[in-house]
């Protein structure tokens, strides 16, 4: 037997891993963005709105807190792409190799909706945010198709790729980031949340009679 | 110039599953082990307590627990005249970091092999004749029996506490397993997991269609276990979060919960985190691998030299550390010669959701990442493939493996993507709706192989590995074949309506959606050093004190998840290893 090999080894100035989820940080009513200017806000809140719309079926995604959830995500290090390859260089590839711009999804975020509202001024001569409900579905629809298009960046990459995605995050991700205020997403479909433990209950085809639990222990 | 490092008898290149394996096999034999991690440290608690790791933004929406892809990627193309461009964002496979690998975030299908897809060749040439091999398929035997391996696949699934139901006790049927499976020595460890409505509806419907449901073999335990190393695991409470998770309740079989508790007691092993290995070092024959250099967490390069070199790392760097150190001849898909890189393989995978009436509560919430039905009706050759016209096959589950939102929630054809029809949508459907599929061997072709990409480089300057890889006709349509078998027990199951995935003659991969992290081959094994690049003891040909592990040594990817058989060739080629390598170091084999 040889000892004296070196032990695990954490570099230095790494913090040692906690088992603290990330911090409770819910939706507040007073929110002012850190990343978003004031114009690109009101977009945020516009598409928001069209894309979960408060409705007879259950909550918007504005009431529950979304563009919150999205301004926030800009500070994280997914924003400036720090989870991807992003070196170049860089060449157009057909769609099955997935995405290939050189955009972080905050850069995504600047340009884009720039240059929706830039389309929307040519068209209506107002920003996006400043449309009725239904020029802004019918601005939304053709960009999700492709025929609505921008020589700045890929519309449809920005819509499906970073707009949708995020929107559907923040409204079902915990209420801890910013979104899904009071579970009500969660309990708008009968997800009963972050309960994990369900031995009784799996072998059983029936109602699952709780209500949902966030990550910080609230019960809805 | 590198920082010198101590001697050590052994360095392991990588510390998931087949790392933790080797080193604690060979550290019990009395060898001085080193491990080397490019990742973090990682254990239960702190990084996978609840409710910290049941996070679905942080762990699905985040890749928490994957390769940060900023570091190191692969390059991707569909043909060999192609420019191929860079994997950069997580998709269609997951590969795994840090200590316990992809062995943290997978779901624990715990299957073995069918002992004729380690013949195949052989077998399709006995059974349909040589001409019933398409121009271009690569196929090769393995060079290792069932017979062989069947100790180690039995230890491996010892170790894991693996739940499921035999149905063939060394030749005895038994009811209530699985009718096609090969010779087991004894029972499962635990027995099969309870089922949820999913699995429950599907072993009804293919009993009814006359197929052969059995449980799937899961590595996530039904009851409290301890295992041979003494380490111990509570059961599976079906808590959701399973793939892409690390386990809360130590039921999911992992390097944390299986192996590591018992390693770290012995004092002759070492691990060292933040090492990414660079190459692979050889003595001036290059016949001799003298160690590995790595880089560390401050960027320095430190040299290890090493009496026994073991890659362990994932399929992805263990292909590129054999291509970046130069030890075997690259493939070269015009000539069809040379073996690194050689038969590269994934898997096909048909994904079919299915839509149940509001009074059918299937609770997708709910489920492990192992449970579920299967029917083995068309695995392998347990079908007769002559009037089909292809080679290959695979397993049909109904599993139920856990989802929640941000996961994406399945909707029937035709729903929109947004707006109040969405939510009608998803209100309605998401306690109502289960998921069959088929996962489906990808035999291996002439055009497809891997190598160095001449243009992107990594982190570290190293060229990235290149996948040159599309789907092929003969696996098309046996897809297509699969398509029609989902399609009838979905119905079977009672759905009123059926989305989602298979793969049609004329479709591409598709690199963006996630299928499978089933990627194998590129350093098979097997019997002819023209073919392989390790022989059946997953010995290098070429440089005797260098073993390579993982899926990468599969000659063609089989249907099965590949996990069961990975952890078994690591333990196959340790315990040759400690019985014959070590009394005499040199080719286990004689090419």
């Amino acid at each position: 037997m040889v000892a004296g090999l070196p032990a695990m080894q954490l570099p230095e100035g790494a913090s040692p891993p906690s088992s603290a989820p990330a911090p409770d940080h819910p939706s507040v009513p007073d929110y002012r963005p850190s990343y978003f200017t004031s114009v690109e806000w009101a977009f945020i809140n516009a598409a928001c709105a069209r894309l979960i719309p408060v409705d007879q079926h259950g909550p918007g995604g504005v009431e529950l807190g979304v563009p919150q959830y999205i301004d926030r995500q800009m500070g994280t290090p997914w924003a400036d792409g720090a989870i991807w390859y992003m070196q170049g260089p860089f060449f157009a590839a057909a769609p099955e190799f997935g995405y290939q711009s050189q955009l972080t999804p905050k850069q995504q975020y600047r340009l884009g909706i720039k240059a929706i509202d830039t389309l929307c001024h040519e068209r209506l001569n107002m920003p996006f945010a400043a449309l009725t409900p239904a020029q802004q579905d019918d601005v939304l629809k053709q960009i999700e198709k492709g025929s609505l298009t921008s020589t700045e960046l890929s519309l449809s990459t920005f819509f499906s790729g970073f707009l949708l995605k995020n929107v559907m995050e923040g409204y079902f991700g915990d209420p801890m980031y910013g979104g899904n205020r009071d579970m009500a997403a969660w309990k708008m479909i009968g997800y009963p949340g972050v309960r994990a433990d369900y031995l009784e209950w799996v072998g059983e085809a029936k109602p699952y009679p709780y209500g949902p639990v966030s990550i910080y222990g609230k019960r809805g | 110039m590198a920082t010198v490092s101590k001697p050590v008898d052994v360095v392991i290149v990588g510390f998931g599953w087949t790392g933790a394996i080797m080193a604690i096999e060979l550290a019990q034999a009395g060898l001085n082990v080193l491990a080397l991690e490019r990742g973090e440290d990682a254990a239960t608690v702190p990084n996978w307590a609840y409710p910290k790791v049941v996070d679905e933004i942080a762990q699905s929406a985040r890749n928490g627990l994957l390769q940060n892809l900023s570091k190191t990627t692969v390059t991707i193309r569909h043909g060999k005249n192609e420019r191929a461009v860079p994997y950069r964002q997580i998709g269609s496979f997951k590969p795994g970091t840090g200590v316990g690998g992809a062995g943290i975030h997978w779901s624990g299908v715990h299957s073995r092999v069918m002992p004729q897809e380690l013949r195949l060749k052989s077998h399709i040439t006995e059974r349909y004749g040589a001409h019933f091999i398409p121009a271009g398929m690569t196929l090769q035997d393995w060079g290792v029996s069932f017979a062989e391996l069947e100790p180690y696949f039995d230890r491996f699934e010892a170790v894991c506490g693996t739940s499921g139901k035999a149905g063939n006790i060394q030749g005895r049927m038994l009811e209530g397993g699985n009718p096609f499976e090969a010779p087991r020595s004894r029972e499962f460890p635990l027995p099969p997991l309870t089922d949820p409505p999913t699995s429950a509806l599907f072993a009804k419907a293919t009993n009814e269609l006359g197929y052969h449901p059995y449980p799937l073999p899961a590595a996530n335990a039904s009851r409290p276990y301890t295992n041979p190393y003494g380490c111990q695991l509570g059961p599976c409470n079906f808590c959701g979060f399973c793939s892409d998770y690390g386990c809360i309740n130590y039921s999911k079989a992992s390097p944390q919960t299986t192996i590591l508790p018992a390693l770290y007691r012995l004092p002759n092993f070492a691990l060292r985190t933040h090492a990414h290995v660079l190459k692979v070092n050889t003595d001036n024959t290059g016949k001799v691998a003298t160690g590995v250099t790595y880089v560390d967490a401050e960027g320095r390069e430190v040299e290890q030299p090493a009496s026994m070199v073991i890659l362990a790392a994932f399929h992805l760097h263990n292909v590129r550390l054999m291509l970046s150190s130069g030890i075997g001849k690259p493939y070269d898909p015009d000539t069809g010669e040379g073996t690194v890189g050689r038969n590269f393989c994934y898997q096909l995978l048909n994904s079919v959701n299915l839509f149940f009436d509001q009074s059918v509560y299937i609770n997708q919430f709910m489920g492990a990442g192992g449970v579920g039905q299967a029917i083995e009706d068309f695995y392998a050759d347990n079908f007769d493939h002559g009037p089909q016209g292809f080679i290959g096959g695979g397993v049909i589950w109904g599993r139920q493996t856990g989802n929640g939102p941000v996961r994406g929630i399945p909707l029937p054809p035709g729903s929109p993507s947004w707006g109040s029809g969405w939510k009608a949508a998803v209100k309605e459907n998401f306690l109502h709706a289960g998921r069959i599929e088929a996962q489906m061997s990808n035999m291996a072709y002439r055009g497809c192989f891997l190598d160095l990409d001449p243009t992107y480089r990594d982190a570290y300057g190293t060229p990235l590995l290149r996948m040159t890889l599309n789907w092929q006709d003969n696996d098309l349509r046996m897809s297509e074949f699969f398509g029609e078998r989902l399609s009838q027990i979905g119905k079977a199951m009672g759905a009123k309506s059926m989305s989602g995935r298979v793969l049609k003659r004329g479709d591409n991969w598709d690199t963006r959606a996630y299928q499978s992290t089933h990627i194998n081959g590129g350093t098979a094994m097997g019997a002819d050093p023209k073919t392989s690049v390790v022989n059946k003891y997953l010995q290098s040909w070429d440089a005797s004190n260098l073993f390579v592990l993982g899926a990468n040594v599969f000659a063609h990817g089989i249907g099965y998840n590949p996990t069961g058989l990975v952890g078994a060739l690591a333990y196959w080629s340790a315990a040759n290893i400690r019985s014959a390598y070590l009394k005499s170091p040199g080719p286990l084999v004689h090419a």
